[in-house]
């Protein structure tokens, strides 16, 4: 249990300990929130969409929440590069327990940064429609987070170097996001792409947030639910195979 | 404390190490020494748990490190041959980690951080981010970090790699007389052929993944006519120049090296 604790801790000193960084990563977010949000408002309008902005917020929010938890993971090649991985690796504590040790503390991080996005989100003028259901979208939150930090640590373990990096962020992480239905409702998709979309778990993950944010679901919230706590599972199991795979 | 029967590990069809046999008794300091690639750092990763052999047995305190991974990392502490800290946690920070992942008593933790950080002369930048150390505190503090849990064995792979003269000499002052008050074994290997000279007690020379001699340093003179240990080094292993093909760790320091100066 205190093996868990302390790589928990480690995650979080870290991550308070990078500061530019923490400012950086909101960058991209926050053009897509402004220009996006701005720009496609008065079309999205006269649609009959409503406001872009407030459609957009929680798609942000869960962009947010992915890149910061999958990055998270995938920070383990960082680690096996400065060599701390071989620390972790020949303690007497079993893989498991440091997988989970990371793992949570990726997402508590991914937390964070995606509360500081909220932030951002409610200064340019998202406002959530029934604050009761405020705690659910923290739920949501958190369940994306652990989904995508034991994806990331999946990806990590399975990375010899670097090399596989720009091939993992144009192929896996861009299309998880694009394809999630961020940036545009999901009725009347073309065939192909409902399909697609589907199968993308980030798609429940913001529809989730839509739902307990300004309660506009396209799949019912126990849908949401369910499929991310499966696929969180499933992707838990899958990390922590790969971990225990690693070679040093 | 360590005993190796008849060990081989094969990568396909490469023999990295070839049947090599050892005893390493409690509380000596044991030199293993050998050109690049001749499987120091193979046998190395097989006592700690690292690699599983392909055949023959090894015990480590009566244990299995291919079975019993647990018990045996209790066992040792290990300062590897490449950097293995947290660069950007604080010196003592690292020591706390490790403490708890070793299970040490809080208090002891304390203690023994304190004492060992002293020892290594980091206590006054006990609060500094380990990147801004130099290369040989970075070592210290490895040192100091592998006696924290008190290991009865202590692996040291190439420790003093890149280190002044002044900050070897100082480590193995350290490392010897941690040697004795602690009765840890240290199981050590350098290319530095005074230092296996002056604190091991037996050295054994392997080559090509065999072993080819073993004995105290002037056991290994007189059996080869030579006057130091470096000539008698050479008689042994050949004066051919080994390349080892770069691993994927090795390109990867390689970019870090290039982000690192943006």
């Amino acid at each position: 249990m205190s093996a868990i604790y302390i790589l928990w801790l480690r995650e979080l000193k870290k991550y308070t300990r990078s500061r530019t960084q923490i400012v950086a990563s909101l960058g991209q977010p926050l053009l897509y929130l402004l220009v996006l949000g701005f720009g496609f408002g008065p079309v999205f309008q006269k649609a009959g969409g409503g406001s872009y902005l407030q459609f957009v917020a929680p798609g942000v929010i869960g962009m947010v929440v992915l890149f910061t938890s999958i990055f998270s993971g995938i920070a383990l090649l960082w680690d096996r590069q400065f060599g701390f991985l071989k620390e972790t690796l020949v303690a007497p504590v079993p893989r498991l327990l440091v997988m989970i040790g990371r793992t949570l503390g990726g997402a508590t991080v991914s937390m964070l940064q995606g509360t500081l996005m909220v932030i951002v989100c409610l200064i340019a003028g998202f406002r959530p429609t029934r604050l009761v259901l405020v705690p659910l979208g923290i739920l949501f939150m958190l369940l994306i987070a652990i989904v995508f930090a034991a994806l990331g640590v999946a990806i990590g373990s399975s990375l010899q170097d670097m090399q596989g990096f720009q091939l993992i962020m144009n192929f896996l992480v861009m299309p998880i996001f694009f394809l999630s239905g961020a940036l545009f409702p999901l009725n009347n998709l073309p065939k192909a792409l409902a399909v697609v979309t589907r199968l993308d778990p980030l798609t429940y993950g913001v529809d989730g947030l839509r739902g307990a944010l300004i309660g506009a679901n396209h799949f019912a919230i126990a849908t949401d639910l369910g499929v991310l706590a499966v696929v969180a599972v499933a992707l838990l199991y899958l990390g922590a195979w790969r971990f225990s795979k690693i070679e040093v | 404390m360590i005993r190796v029967e008849h060990v081989v590990k094969k990568f396909g069809d490469f023999t990295a190490v070839d049947d090599i046999s050892f005893e390493v008794q409690t509380g000596e300091i044991f030199a293993f020494l050998g050109p690049n690639g001749a499987g120091k750092t193979t046998t190395i990763k097989m006592l700690t748990t690292l690699l599983p052999p392909t055949s023959g047995t090894m015990e480590l305190n009566g244990l299995n490190p291919a079975v019993q991974k647990e018990e045996v990392r209790k066992q040792f502490g290990i300062v590897f041959q490449d950097p293995s800290l947290d660069q950007d946690l604080k010196a003592w920070e690292n020591m706390e980690l490790h403490g708890v992942l070793y299970s040490v008593p809080r208090e002891v933790r304390r203690e023994r951080t304190e004492m060992l950080l002293k020892l290594f002369d980091l206590w006054e930048r006990r609060n500094a981010l380990v990147k801004e150390f130099s290369g040989g505190m970075k070592r210290r503090l490895e040192i100091a970090r592998g006696f924290l849990h008190t290991p009865k064995i202590l692996f040291l792979d190439e420790p003093t790699l890149g280190l002044d003269p002044q900050s070897r000499n100082q480590l193995w002052t350290h490392v010897k007389s941690l040697n004795e008050t602690e009765k840890v074994t240290v199981f050590l290997t350098t290319h530095y052929m005074d230092e296996a000279d002056r604190v091991a007690q037996r050295i054994a020379v392997i080559d090509h993944g065999k072993i080819v001699a073993m004995g105290s340093s002037q056991e290994l003179k007189e059996r080869t006519k030579t006057e130091s240990l470096e000539e008698a080094f050479l008689v042994l292993t050949g004066t051919s120049i080994r390349d080892e093909s770069a691993s994927a760790t090795d390109r990867m320091r390689q970019m870090a090296q290039m982000w690192r100066k943006r």
